[in-house]
C-alpha cells in the first residue's frame, strides 16, 4: 500500500469543490457538419423556390380549387371507411385465428393468405367488375328461397367497389396487426383475470385491449398512412380521388409539375395530421407502462421558454 | 361455512405423458392455514391452481366450501360449467400469483377496486372504501394512485394481495408469494401474511419459506412426484418427519 501511496498523483480538489467550473468538451466536427448541412439545405431551398418550372403560382391556384378539395374529401373518405371496416374485420380474423375452433382457424388464416398474396390493384378490378360474375345478388335464406334480389351494378357503386376492395385487403394485414398485438400481451395478465372471476368481455376490453393497443397503435399507423396513400391506386376504377382529379386536371391544362405537387402537397398534410393524432393516442395507451409519460410538444416547448426565462 | 373450506378426493392430472398429480386426497379446515410442500416439480402448484380450477383435473373432484368447482353432477356424471359459471366461482377464492400480475396499465387503486365492481357487482364507491383499507391494511394507503410499475417488488406483491382481498374471498391461495422477491423484501410480505393467518383467514400456500410454515402454519403437506408424502402440524413435518424423502429435502433447503 506505501507503493500504491507514492504512485497516486497529488489530490486536484485542493480547495473546496464549488470554486471549480465545469467547462463542457468542446466539438469541432459538429459545427463543421453543421455548416455543410446548413448550406446543402439552403442549396435545396433556393433549387425549389427559384426554378420556375416548380410553377408555384399554379400550385396556389389549384391548393384549393374546388375540385380538389371535393377530391380529398373523397379520399379521406376511402381511407377512413378503409381502415375502420378493415379494422374491424380484422379484430375478427385475428379472434377466429386465435380460437380453438379448426374451421374459424383455417377459415382466418386462408382469408388472410389470399387476400395479401393478390396485388391490391387487382382486387379492386375483381370488385370493380363484380357485375359481370353475379348479375344479382340475393338476400334470404342460405340454399333456400331468396326474398329480395338487387342487380349488382345498383348494389356496387364504384365507390362501395372502392371502399370494399380497400377494407377486404386490409383487413388481411389489420389481422395480422392486431393479432401481434394480443400475442405481446403476458399470459399472466389474463390468468390473473380469470383468477379474479372477472368477466370474459370485461377482461378483454379492460385488461387485454389497452395493453395490446400499445403493440397495435405502431404499426396501425403505418397501416393507415399506407392506405392514406394507397387510395391512389383507386384512380383505375375512375374514382376522383386526389390523384385521379389532378391528373384529370392537368391532361387539361398541360400543367403536370405543379399538379403533382398539389397532390404531393394534400397527402404530406394528410399524414401529418395523423401522426400528430397517433401520437397523442399512443401517449394515452402508455400510461403506467413508462414510469413517466413523454411530455407532448407543447409541454416541451413551455419548459424551454420556462428554462430560458429564468 | 361448514368446518371443512376444501376437499380434494382421488385428483389426477397430467401434462401430456407428465403425471404431475397422481390421486390426491387433501382436506383444508376452515380458518386454518395449510402449507404445501416439496421439491420443484413436486406438483404443488398444480394442486393450488387445481383448488381454483385454473387447471381442468383429469379425474377425482375439488370441493371449496361444500361446492363443486368447474363441474355440476347429476347421477354419477359430471358436467362441466360454462366459463360465466367458473368464473363466478372464482369470486370467492382469492389468488396471489409468483409474479404479482398486477394490470400495469391500472392504478393501484384500479386494480383492486376492478374485480369487486365488474365480477361481483359491487357499487364502486362501497368498493373503492374497501380498496383504501385494504391498502391501508398492507401498508400502501400512500400508494395508490401509483402505476404498479413505479412500485417494488415486495410493494407490488402486497397489492396483489389486497386485490385478492378486496373478494372478501372464503379462502385464499398463494403461489409462491415470495420467490421473486429480493431476499430484503420477503419479511415485508410474510409480515401481511402472518397478520392474514392470525386473523383467521383460510389460507392454502405453496413456498419454500420453511419459517413462515413452522410460524404460522397448522397443517404442513409435504409433497413428492404428484402424491402426498405426509402431512400434520409443522412440528412434526418440520422436526421429525416420519418419511425419508421429507428429510432429504428439509436437508437440502435448510443448508
Amino acid at each position: 500500500m506505501t507503493v500504491a501511496k507514492d504512485v497516486a498523483p497529488p489530490s486536484v480538489v485542493a480547495e473546496p469543490a464549488e470554486e471549480l467550473t465545469v467547462v463542457p468538451a468542446r466539438h469541432p466536427w459538429r459545427w463543421v457538419a453543421t455548416a455543410v448541412v446548413a448550406v446543402l439545405l439552403a442549396m435545396a431551398v433556393n433549387a425549389l423556390v427559384t426554378n420556375p418550372a416548380w410553377d408555384w403560382p399554379t400550385v396556389g391556384q389549384f391548393l384549393f380549387a374546388p375540385s380538389i378539395l371535393r377530391s380529398v374529401a373523397l379520399t379521406l373518405q376511402l381511407t377512413v371507411l378503409g381502415i375502420v371496416v378493415g379494422f374491424v374485420l380484422g379484430t375478427v380474423l385475428a379472434v377466429m385465428r386465435m380460437s380453438p375452433n379448426p374451421l374459424l382457424r383455417s377459415v382466418s388464416w386462408t382469408y388472410i393468405w389470399i387476400f395479401r398474396s393478390v396485388p391490391l390493384i387487382l382486387q379492386l378490378l375483381f370488385w370493380y367488375n363484380l357485375a359481370l360474375l353475379y348479375r344479382t345478388i340475393g338476400f334470404g335464406i342460405p340454399f333456400g328461397p331468396t326474398f329480395v334480389e338487387i342487380g349488382t351494378m345498383d348494389l356496387v357503386s364504384p365507390v362501395t367497389a372502392a371502399v370494399l376492395g380497400l377494407a377486404l385487403h386490409q383487413a388481411a394485414y389489420a389481422a395480422e396487426v392486431v393479432r401481434a398485438g394480443f400475442l405481446a400481451v403476458d399470459p399472466g395478465q389474463l390468468e390473473a383475470a380469470a383468477a379474479l372471476g372477472i368477466p370474459k368481455l370485461r377482461q378483454f376490453r379492460r385488461i387485454q385491449l389497452p395493453q395490446a393497443m400499445r403493440t397495435i397503435i405502431p404499426t396501425a399507423g403505418n397501416e393507415l398512412i399506407g392506405l392514406v396513400k394507397g387510395t391512389s391506386v383507386v384512380y383505375i376504377m375512375a374514382l376522383s380521388e386526389l390523384f385521379y382529379q389532378v391528373q384529370v386536371i392537368y391532361t387539361r391544362n398541360g400543367r403536370v409539375i405543379p399538379l403533382l405537387l398539389v397532390a404531393a402537397i394534400w397527402y404530406l398534410a394528410l399524414t401529418t395530421v395523423m401522426s400528430i393524432a397517433q401520437f397523442y393516442v399512443e401517449r394515452h395507451y402508455a400510461r403506467g407502462a413508462q414510469r413517466a409519460l413523454p411530455p407532448t410538444p407543447l409541454q416541451r416547448l413551455r419548459a424551454t421558454l420556462r428554462r430560458d426565462a429564468s | 361455512m361448514s368446518a371443512t373450506m376444501v376437499e380434494l378426493r382421488g385428483v389426477h392430472k397430467r401434462f401430456g405423458a407428465l403425471e404431475v398429480l397422481r390421486g390426491i386426497d387433501l382436506t383444508v379446515r376452515t380458518g386454518e392455514v395449510t402449507v404445501l410442500l416439496g421439491p420443484s416439480g413436486s406438483g404443488k402448484s398444480t394442486l393450488l391452481r387445481a383448488i381454483n380450477h385454473l387447471e381442468k383435473v383429469d379425474k377425482g373432484f375439488v370441493l371449496v366450501d361444500g361446492e363443486l368447482m368447474g363441474y355440476r353432477r347429476s347421477g354419477n356424471r359430471l358436467h362441466e360449467l360454462s366459463e360465466r359459471h367458473i368464473l363466478h366461482q372464482r369470486t370467492h377464492i382469492g389468488f396471489v400469483f409468483q409474479s404479482f400480475n398486477l394490470f400495469p396499465h391500472l392504478t393501484v387503486l384500479e386494480n383492486v377496486v376492478e374485480a369487486p365492481v365488474s365480477a361481483q357487482g359491487r357499487d364502486r364507491a362501497e368498493a373503492t372504501a374497501h380498496a383504501r383499507e385494504l391498502l391501508n391494511r398492507v401498508g400502501l394507503s400512500d400508494k395508490a394512485e401509483e402505476y404498479p410499475r413505479r412500485l417494488s417488488g415486495g410493494q407490488q406483491q402486497r397489492v396483489a394481495i389486497a386485490r385478492a382481498l378486496a373478494l372478501r374471498p372464503k379462502l385464499v391461495l398463494f403461489d409462491e408469494p415470495t420467490s421473486a422477491l429480493d431476499p430484503e423484501l420477503v419479511g415485508e410480505v410474510l409480515d401481511v401474511m402472518r397478520d392474514l393467518a392470525r386473523a383467521g383467514t383460510t389460507m392454502v400456500v405453496v413456498t419454500h419459506e420453511i419459517g413462515f410454515a413452522r410460524e404460522a402454519a397448522d397443517t404442513v403437506v409435504f409433497l413428492d412426484a404428484g402424491r402426498i408424502v405426509e402431512q400434520g402440524p409443522p412440528a412434526q413435518v418440520l422436526d421429525s418427519p416420519r418419511e425419508e424423502r421429507t428429510r432429504a429435502f428439509l436437508g437440502a433447503v435448510r443448508h
